[in-house]
C-alpha cells in the first residue's frame, strides 16, 4: 500500500507538470495569434504655438552644439500635415494584466544639452538607460510625486560616465530636468501596459495588444489628454486618431 | 638652535612677502569706473598688514636671537610699564589701524551703495536661482512688467514668471542667459533671488553683492573696457553651486543694440 501511494503521488506530480507546461505553451500560442495593434495619428488643429528659442550661453559647449541652428523648446513639436510629435499613447482602460511586457530597454540620451527623446514612454518596472553624449557635465533630476511610490533622485553624469540604469514603480508623468542647464526639460511617461509615442508625423502604433475593448489615452505635455474607445480584434490593427486643439 | 630658529623665521617672512610685493597673484585688472578706490583700499590694507606682519616676525626673531641662550635662573623682564601698558599699547596700535582702514573703506563702499544711479542708467534685472543667472531687459518701452512667481516654469522657459499675454509692459521684455552691457554706460542692476541666497561676483568689475531671498537689491556700475568676463556665484547655494555662472559681455553700443535685437527674436 505504502509504495502504491508513493507511485500515485509521483504520477500526480508528473501529470500536473505536463498539464501546466501544456497550458503555458497553449497560452503562448494563443497570445501570439491574438495580439493586435492600435495605430493612428495625432494632429494639432490650428496654428502651432510659438516655441521660444533657448539661450544656452551659460555653457559654451552647449552653444557650440547649436552654432548653425538655434535650439528651440520642444513642448509642442508639430511636423508635416499638423502631426504632433512626442504624444504618448497608452491603454487607460481594459487592460487584463496578460499583456506581454516589453523586453526593450529604451535609452534617454543627453545630446547637445537637450533630451533625446524629449518624452520617453515606459512601462511600469521597465528598465531604461540614461546616457550622455555630451562633453559637459549634466545632472539628471526626475521629479516624481514621492507619494505615488516613485522615488525622486538626482544624479550627476560627467562626460563618459557609465549609463544610469533604472525603472519606475508606478504610472506617472514624471518631469525631468538638469539643474546645471535649466532649459533642459523632458518627461518620463510611465504608463501601464503597451504604449507608443508619436513620431515626427504624429503617427504611432501600439504593439502587443490582445483582442478586447479598450480606452486609449493620448497625452501631450502641454495640451493635456484625450481618449478614444477602441475594439481590437485578434491579430488585426485597430485605428484611433486624435486631434488636439491649439491653445 | 635658537639662532637657527630666528633666522628661519625671518627667511620665511621675507620669502612669503615677495609674491605679494611682486603682485604675483594679484586681482584681475579693474574694468570699472568705481574700482580705483577699492583697489587703493586693497593695496593699503595689504601694505599695512604686510608691514605689521614683517615687523612682528622680525621682532620675534630678534627676541629669540637675543634670549634663546638664557638660563632658567635668569630674571624675567616684563614690558616697560607692565602688562597693563602693553595691552593699552596694542589696543591703541591696532585700533588706529582698523579705524583708518575703516574710514577709507567706508568711503569706497558708500560711493557704490549710497550714491543713486544716474537717471539714464540702463536697468537690467538679474534673477539668481539654483543654478543659473537669468537677465531681463525692459525692451523698447523701457519698463519691466510685474513678476508672477506662480508662472515661473523652466519647462516653458519662463524663468522670471512673466505674463506676456496680460501685462503690456512685459510684452517686449527680453530674457537672456548672458548679460551684455554697453561700454561706458551706467548699468542699474536690479537683483532678486528665486530660491536661496546667491551672489553676483564679477572680479574685474569690482562688484560682489549677495542675493537675499525676499529682498530686492540694486547696484550700479559702469564698465570701461570691452571684453567677456565671468559672473560667478560666491555664496554656497547647493550641489550645483560650483557650476553657477554666466558671462558678462561688455560691448560697444552698436554691438549691444544688435545683440539685443538678436535676443529679442529668440523670445
Amino acid at each position: 500500500m505504502k509504495s502504491l501511494h508513493g507511485c500515485n503521488f509521483v504520477a500526480m506530480l508528473v501529470a500536473l507538470a505536463m498539464v501546466a507546461a501544456g497550458a503555458l505553451m497553449l497560452g503562448q500560442q494563443v497570445n501570439a495569434a491574438a495580439e493586435g495593434t492600435i495605430t493612428g495619428t495625432v494632429k494639432l488643429d490650428g496654428t502651432a504655438p510659438h516655441m521660444k528659442g533657448i539661450d544656452m550661453s551659460k555653457d559654451p559647449y552647449c552653444v557650440k552644439q547649436h552654432e548653425n541652428s538655434p535650439a528651440h523648446l520642444e513642448n509642442v513639436v508639430v511636423g508635416q500635415g499638423g502631426g504632433l510629435e512626442n504624444v504618448v499613447l497608452y491603454i487607460s482602460e481594459g487592460l487584463t494584466g496578460n499583456e506581454a511586457a516589453s523586453s526593450e530597454e529604451p535609452v534617454f540620451d543627453q545630446k547637445g544639452c537637450l533630451y533625446t527623446p524629449h518624452v520617453l514612454a515606459l512601462d511600469v518596472n521597465q528598465k531604461f538607460k540614461v546616457i550622455t553624449s555630451d562633453q559637459t557635465t549634466h545632472n539628471i533630476h526626475p521629479l516624481p510625486n514621492a507619494m505615488t511610490g516613485n522615488i525622486p533622485w538626482n544624479k550627476s553624469q560627467p562626460p563618459g560616465a557609465p549609463p544610469i540604469e533604472t525603472s519606475w514603480k508606478t504610472p506617472e508623468m514624471i518631469s525631468v530636468k538638469c539643474n546645471i542647464h535649466p532649459w533642459m526639460h523632458g518627461y518620463f511617461a510611465v504608463v501601464k501596459g503597451p504604449h507608443a509615442t508619436t513620431d515626427g508625423n504624429g503617427a504611432y502604433t501600439i504593439h502587443n495588444v490582445p483582442a478586447g475593448n479598450y480606452t486609449v489615452t493620448a497625452w501631450q505635455e502641454d495640451l493635456g489628454t484625450q481618449t478614444a474607445k477602441v475594439t481590437v480584434a485578434a491579430g488585426k490593427a485597430a485605428n484611433a486618431n486624435f486631434t488636439f486643439k491649439g491653445k | 638652535m635658537g639662532k637657527f630658529v630666528a633666522v628661519t623665521i625671518v627667511v620665511i617672512a621675507i620669502v612669503s612677502a615677495i609674491p605679494i610685493l611682486r603682485h604675483t597673484w594679484w586681482m584681475a585688472p579693474d574694468i570699472s569706473q568705481h574700482g580705483a578706490p577699492i583697489d587703493e583700499q586693497m593695496s593699503e590694507t595689504m601694505a599695512e598688514a604686510g608691514i605689521s606682519f614683517l615687523a612682528s616676525q622680525i621682532i620675534l626673531a630678534l627676541f629669540i636671537w637675543k634670549f634663546s641662550g638664557s638660563r632658567p635662573s635668569d630674571p624675567i623682564k616684563s614690558f616697560p610699564g607692565g602688562a597693563k601698558t602693553m595691552v593699552w599699547a596694542a589696543f591703541l596700535l591696532v585700533g588706529t589701524e582698523v579705524l583708518a582702514l575703516g574710514v577709507f573703506g567706508v568711503k569706497a563702499w558708500a560711493n557704490v551703495y549710497f550714491a543713486a544711479p544716474a537717471a539714464n542708467a540702463l536697468p537690467v534685472q538679474v534673477q539668481a536661482g539654483q543654478f543659473a543667472f537669468y537677465f531681463r531687459y525692459p525692451g523698447p518701452d523701457g519698463s519691466f512688467g510685474p513678476l508672477h512667481p506662480d508662472l515661473i516654469s523652466e519647462a516653458n522657459a519662463n524663468f522670471f514668471g512673466i505674463d506676456v499675454d496680460h501685462d503690456p509692459d512685459s510684452k517686449d521684455d527680453i530674457v537672456t542667459a548672458e548679460m551684455a552691457i554697453p561700454v561706458n554706460r551706467e548699468i542699474h542692476l536690479l537683483m532678486h533671488a528665486k530660491d536661496v541666497g546667491h551672489s553676483f561676483f564679477v572680479p574685474e568689475l569690482r562688484v560682489q553683492q549677495d542675493f537675499v531671498p525676499g529682498l530686492d537689491l540694486s547696484l550700479h556700475f559702469t564698465a570701461t573696457k570691452i571684453g567677456r568676463y565671468e559672473i560667478v556665484c560666491t555664496q554656497l547655494c547647493g550641489l550645483g553651486h560650483y557650476n553657477m555662472k554666466a558671462y558678462l559681455s561688455v560691448m560697444s553700443q552698436e554691438d549691444f543694440d544688435s545683440w539685443l535685437k538678436k535676443e529679442a527674436a529668440l523670445q
